[in-house]
C-alpha cells in the first residue's frame, strides 16, 4: 500500500497505487474498489481507489487527428498541457480548459471540467464525441450520445465511477493564436461584481477574482477578467503566433511553515493585487494563453504553500434567484475568519451536460483554506446555506462534505446510480469518494 | 520520399526512445523506429504522425541479434542523418552476480549490442561524409560501484568506445554525442528508489537528445547536478569508495 492524496493533500491514504501501459493490464489489474487516476489534480479523493489506484498517465498516445475537422482521438492519459503544446502551433486548442493544464483527458472527462467560458460554451464533456470505456464488470464499450448514451451521460462528470476511461474523440477548436485579447474591469463590491459578469455574458471568457479580505463596505470588491481569442491581425509586430509555454519557472520547494498564510500576508496580498489590477482596467491587453487561464501554474508545487496539513478548496454553485444574498453571506462569514486565501474566484456557468455534472446555471464560488482548527464545522455551515439555495458542490474539489449534502445537492443521482449498477453490477469501481458519498454502505 | 532530416531510434519502444521520438519529430524530423517487436510500435508511430505530420517508419531490430545487424543496416531504405541507441538493461545486480546467463544479457545489452550497431552506422557515415550518432549510457558507467557494477561495466565500455569513436570520427564529419541520463522515471526504473531533486522525466531527456545533436556536445549529463555528483564519486580515493555500499 502507498500513502495517496489529491492536490489539496488531504485526505492522505492508504491505497495500492499501479501505473499500467497497457490496455490489457488494465483489464487484470482492476480489482474490487478500483478506480482510475490521471494526474493527481482532483483535489480530495475523488481520484483515489478504496482499494487500489490505477495510475493512467502512461497512456499518453494520440490516436488519430484530422486537421480538416479538429476531430481528434487520443488515449485518456494525455495531459492538456501536451495537447495544447502539441497543437497550439498547429492552429488548434481545447475547446474548454480549467484552472491548470495539468489534468489528463480521462480526468477532465470525469469531472466534467469547466473553464472561463462555461457560461456561453459549456464544459469539457460537450467537445467529447465518444469514450472508450471500460465498464466495471470488464466489458470495453465505446459510449456516445448515439450508442450507449446512458453509459456516456453517466461517464462525463461521473468521477470515474461507470469504469475505467481508455480513450476519447474530441474535437478541438481551430484558433488563429496563442494569445487572449483580456479586458479588466474593476468592480467595488459584490453588486458591482455580478452585474460585471452578467454584462460580461456575452464574452467568450469571463472570471472575477474576489478579495475575501475585503468586509463592509468594500466586501466581494473584485476584477474581472473578460477574454476573447485574440486574432493574427491583433498581434504586436514581431509577435510569434503562437506564444512558448513556460514550463514551471517557479517552483516551492518545501512544505511553507503553516504561519506563512496568516491573517496579515493575505489581507496585504490580497490588497496589493486588486489595487496593481485596478490599475490595468479599462483599455483591452492582449496576453498570453497561458498566464491568462493558467495563472498558477507557472508556480510547481503551489499547494505546498499551505504547509504540510495541506488544504481545502470549497467551490459551490448557486442558481438565481437567492445567489447574491447566499455568496454575500458566505463571502462576509469568510472575511471574519481571515484565513480565506489567495484565490477566491467567482463565474457564471450555464447547464452541465452530464448526468452528476457539477454546473447548473448560476454563479460559482471558490475558496481555499488551511487544513486546520474548526475549518470542517465552518464549511458545514456554508454547504448548508448552499443546498438551501438549491446549490451544490463540486466534486472534483470536495474532501470532505457529508452525504446528506451530496444527495441534496445532486437530484439526479438516482438515475446515476441506477446506470452505475447496470455497467457494474458487482461494483468492482469503487473510489475513496464513493464509499464517502455513494456508495451502499 | 521529403527533403526533411531523419532521425533512426533503436530502442523506440522504451520510455526515453518515445520521448526522443517525439522531441525530432516536433522539430520536423522524419523518424524511423526500431525494436523487438514492429506490432508494438505502431501505436507510437500513429502519435507521431497525428501530433507532428511527419513520416515514421518501423523496422525490426534486436539489439542481442549481432548476427543480424549488418542485414538491418543496408535494408533500410535511406540511411539517416542521425541514428541513436536507446537500448540497454537494466537486469538484476544480484541475480547477475551467480548467473552468467544474466550477466552476459546485461555485458551484451548495453555494451556489445549498441557498439557493433553504432560502430556500422559510423562506416557508412564517414563514407557519406556526415551524420551524427547519439549513445545512450549512463552515470553508472562512470564508476563501478557495489550495487550495480554489472550494469555499470557494460556502460562503462560503451562510453569509452562511444569517446574513441567521437575522437575519429569527427574527422570525418561525423559528430558523436554520448548520454548519460542519471535517475528517470521510467518502465526500467519503475519501483526503484530514485533521488527526487536528480530525477527527471523522460521528455526532458529526449529535449536534450535533440539540443545535444543540434548543437554538437559531446558529452550530456541531462541533470547538470550528475556531473556533479559523478565528479565527487569519481574522485573517491578507492580505500575510501571500497567501504561504501551504494
Amino acid at each position: 500500500m502507498t500513502l495517496v492524496s489529491g492536490w489539496g493533500r488531504f485526505p492522505v491514504v492508504d491505497s495500492d497505487v499501479l501505473r499500467l501501459r497497457s490496455f490489457e493490464a488494465v483489464g487484470v489489474a482492476v480489482v474490487t474498489g478500483s478506480v482510475a487516476r490521471g494526474n493527481g489534480r482532483a483535489y480530495g479523493d475523488a481520484a483515489i481507489g478504496a482499494v487500489r489506484t490505477i495510475g493512467m498517465t502512461g497512456f499518453d498516445r494520440v490516436r488519430s487527428f484530422d486537421p480538416a475537422t479538429g476531430r481528434i482521438r487520443l488515449e485518456a492519459g494525455v495531459l492538456l498541457s501536451d495537447l495544447i503544446d502539441t497543437f497550439g502551433p498547429r492552429g488548434f486548442l481545447p475547446f474548454v480548459v480549467p484552472g491548470t493544464r495539468f489534468v489528463s483527458i480521462g480526468g477532465a472527462i470525469a469531472a466534467d471540467v469547466h473553464g472561463k467560458n462555461h457560461h456561453c460554451e459549456g464544459g469539457f464533456g460537450r467537445y467529447v464525441d465518444s469514450i472508450l470505456l471500460r465498464t466495471g464488470q470488464g466489458e470495453t464499450i465505446e459510449a456516445s450520445r448515439e450508442q450507449n448514451s446512458d453509459a456516456f451521460f453517466a461517464t462525463v462528470g461521473g468521477m470515474g465511477l461507470t469504469g475505467i476511461i481508455l480513450e476519447a474523440t474530441m474535437r478541438l477548436r481551430p484558433a488563429e493564436t496563442g494569445w487572449i485579447r483580456e479586458r479588466v474591469i474593476s468592480a467595488s463590491d459584490l453588486d458591482a461584481a455580478m452585474r460585471a459578469l452578467d454584462a460580461g455574458d456575452a464574452a467568450t471568457y469571463s472570471v472575477a477574482w474576489i478579495d475575501c479580505a475585503a468586509r463592509g463596505r468594500d466586501l466581494g470588491r473584485s476584477l474581472i477578467y473578460l477574454g476573447e481569442h485574440a486574432g493574427k491581425d491583433e498581434l504586436a509586430e514581431g509577435a510569434v503566433a503562437f506564444p512558448a509555454g513556460k514550463n514551471r519557472g517557479l517552483a516551492v520547494p518545501i512544505d511553507l511553515p503553516a504561519m506563512t498564510l496568516n491573517r496579515t500576508s493575505i489581507r496585504a496580498f490580497n490588497g496589493l493585487y486588486y489595487r496593481m489590477g485596478a490599475r490595468r482596467a479599462g483599455g483591452d491587453h492582449v496576453v498570453s494563453l497561458y498566464p491568462y487561464f493558467f495563472p498558477l501554474d507557472s508556480i510547481a508545487d503551489w499547494n505546498r504553500i499551505y504547509g504540510r496539513r495541506g488544504f481545502l478548496q470549497h467551490q459551490c454553485v448557486i442558481p438565481e434567484p437567492g445567489a447574491r444574498a447566499v455568496l454575500g453571506e458566505i463571502l462576509d462569514r469568510v472575511a471574519r475568519r481571515g484565513d480565506a486565501s489567495f484565490l477566491a474566484v467567482l463565474k457564471k456557468l450555464g447547464q452541465g451536460d452530464g448526468i452528476l455534472s457539477f454546473p447548473l446555471p448560476g454563479y460559482t464560488l471558490a475558496l481555499d483554506f488551511p487544513v486546520k482548527g474548526d475549518i470542517l464545522n465552518f464549511l458545514d455551515e456554508i454547504d448548508r446555506l448552499v443546498v438551501a439555495a438549491g446549490g451544490r458542490l463540486y466534486l472534483a474539489k470536495d474532501a470532505r462534505q457529508s452525504r446528506a449534502i451530496f444527495e441534496a445537492g445532486y437530484p439526479a443521482l438516482s438515475r446515476f446510480n441506477a446506470i452505475r449498477k447496470s455497467l457494474d453490477p458487482a461494483g468492482n469501481i469503487r473510489s475513496k469518494l464513493s464509499q464517502r458519498l455513494l456508495d451502499e454502505v | 520520399m521529403t527533403s526533411r532530416k531523419t532521425v533512426l531510434v533503436l530502442g523506440g519502444s522504451s520510455d526515453i526512445g518515445r520521448a526522443t521520438a517525439r522531441a525530432f519529430a516536433k522539430a520536423g524530423y522524419d523518424v524511423g523506429l526500431a525494436g523487438r517487436d514492429v506490432a508494438a510500435l505502431e501505436p507510437d508511430a500513429a502519435d507521431l504522425r497525428a501530433r507532428y505530420n511527419v513520416e515514421v517508419s518501423l523496422a525490426k531490430f534486436d539489439v542481442l541479434d549481432t548476427a543480424s545487424f549488418e542485414g538491418f543496416v543496408s535494408s533500410l531504405p535511406a540511411l539517416p542523418d542521425v541514428v541513436i541507441s536507446i537500448v540497454g538493461l537494466l537486469g538484476v545486480q544480484v541475480n547477475a552476480e551467480s548467473d552468467l546467463a544474466h550477466a552476459t544479457t546485461i555485458m551484451r545489452s548495453n555494451y556489445e549490442g549498441p557498439s557493433l550497431i553504432l560502430g556500422l552506422f559510423a562506416e557508412k557515415f564517414l563514407a557519406r561524409g556526415n551524420g551524427t550518432i547519439v549513445g545512450v549510457s549512463s552515470v553508472a558507467g562512470d564508476r563501478g560501484r557495489a550495487s550495480n557494477y554489472v550494469y555499470g561495466s557494460a556502460k562503462a565500455g560503451f562510453s569509452a568506445f562511444l569517446s574513441g569513436l567521437r575522437a575519429r570520427a569527427g574527422r570525418g564529419g561525423v559528430h558523436v554525442v554520448t548520454v548519460k541520463p542519471g535517475f528517470v522515471r521510467t518502465k526500467m526504473t519503475e519501483g526503484m528508489k530514485l533521488i527526487g531533486p536528480l530525477t527527471v522525466d523522460a521528455p526532458v531527456v529526449g529535449d536534450a537528445i535533440l539540443n545535444a545533436v543540434e548543437k554538437k556536445t559531446d558529452v550530456v549529463y541531462v541533470s547538470g547536478k550528475w556531473r556533479l555528483v559523478m565528479l565527487i564519486i569519481k574522485t573517491l580515493p578507492e580505500a575510501v569508495f571500497k567501504k561504501l555500499k551504494f
